[in-house]
């Protein structure tokens, strides 16, 4: 019947719902600004190279992290650890060159450099 | 009360702040429910930071695992005294301190101890460190191990 079929679209449509609201959690950054440019330092437990995306659009960065998946035996007995992924989105400053962005990860620390573009920097202007 | 796990709430981003408060929720959540009353000592109040552990445990080992991002494996004591282990260290800030206009991450010592409910088989003992998380396996003393029992028909 005709009411069965739309019931049965509707838990569908669900189902990709709950896929897309994945639950991330926001890893901590410490951020350091001078007059070159800023350095982000975010906390990734559990990820490496392969499970990071970050992507600049529009001067917005965006930090993902996904966990490596562990291979562990056994039951829990104890947990504390929140095995989310990391996700963290930053409004840059404009004046951070985004083509010079660089970025590398050392056991679950991500640490981006952004530096300021060359025109910004304080520069002298000499008098003719 | 049993297990407290205890780190100041720094201020930050709305959505960083409401995470924390769920996060909290969570774990108070979890200790009221926690049947292991005495597995933990509350030592780990005592220190700033305080990393997240979880044990898991299957017929034959215990798993401790422990986030510890940012450290070197020479920077982490491990160590195991009869039935607990003591995981310790000490952090140092990267960068430059006067610098930093953001800081939430969490530096200087730690320590985690727990007490195993089963002896386990110290010379076994493994600890690999990876992507920050640092795992330690600990093989359960032959004698620990659950063993069947024939049931003998007269």
């Amino acid at each position: 019947m005709n009411i069965v079929a739309q019931q049965q679209n509707e838990s569908a449509n669900l189902a990709t719902q709950e896929q897309r609201r994945v639950q991330y959690a926001a890893p901590l950054v410490d951020v350091e600004s001078n007059e070159e440019g800023y350095t982000i330092r975010a906390e990734m437990p559990g990820v490496d190279k392969s499970g990071l995306e970050i992507t600049v659009d529009n001067g917005e960065l965006t930090i993902v992290g996904h966990r490596r998946t562990s291979e562990l035996t056994g039951e829990p007995v104890y947990r504390e650890i929140r095995n989310n992924d990391f996700r963290r989105v930053y409004e840059l400053d404009p004046a951070i060159d985004t083509a010079k962005i660089s970025a590398r990860i050392e056991q679950g620390i991500l640490t981006l450099a952004l530096p300021k573009a060359d025109s910004v920097r304080p520069r002298k202007i000499t008098v003719d | 009360m049993n297990i407290v796990r205890y780190q100041r709430y720094p201020q930050s981003d709305l959505s960083v702040a409401l995470d924390r408060l769920a996060n909290m929720r969570e774990e108070m959540d979890r200790v009221f429910e926690s049947p292991s009353g005495s597995f933990f000592r509350p030592l780990a109040s005592l220190s700033r930071w305080t990393p997240a552990v979880d044990v898991y445990h299957d017929k034959d080992q215990f798993t401790v695992q422990v986030e510890l991002p940012g450290l070197k494996k020479e920077e982490i004591e491990i160590s195991l005294h009869g039935d607990t282990l003591t995981i310790a260290g000490e952090r140092k800030p990267q960068g430059n301190a006067d610098q930093g206009f953001r800081t939430e991450r969490f530096f200087g010592k730690f320590q985690r101890s727990l007490t195993l409910p089963a002896v386990v088989n110290a010379e076994k003992v493994n600890a690999t460190f990876k992507d920050g998380i640092l795992t330690v396996v600990l093989p359960k003393a032959e004698e620990a191990k659950p063993k069947q029992i024939e049931v003998a028909l007269s």
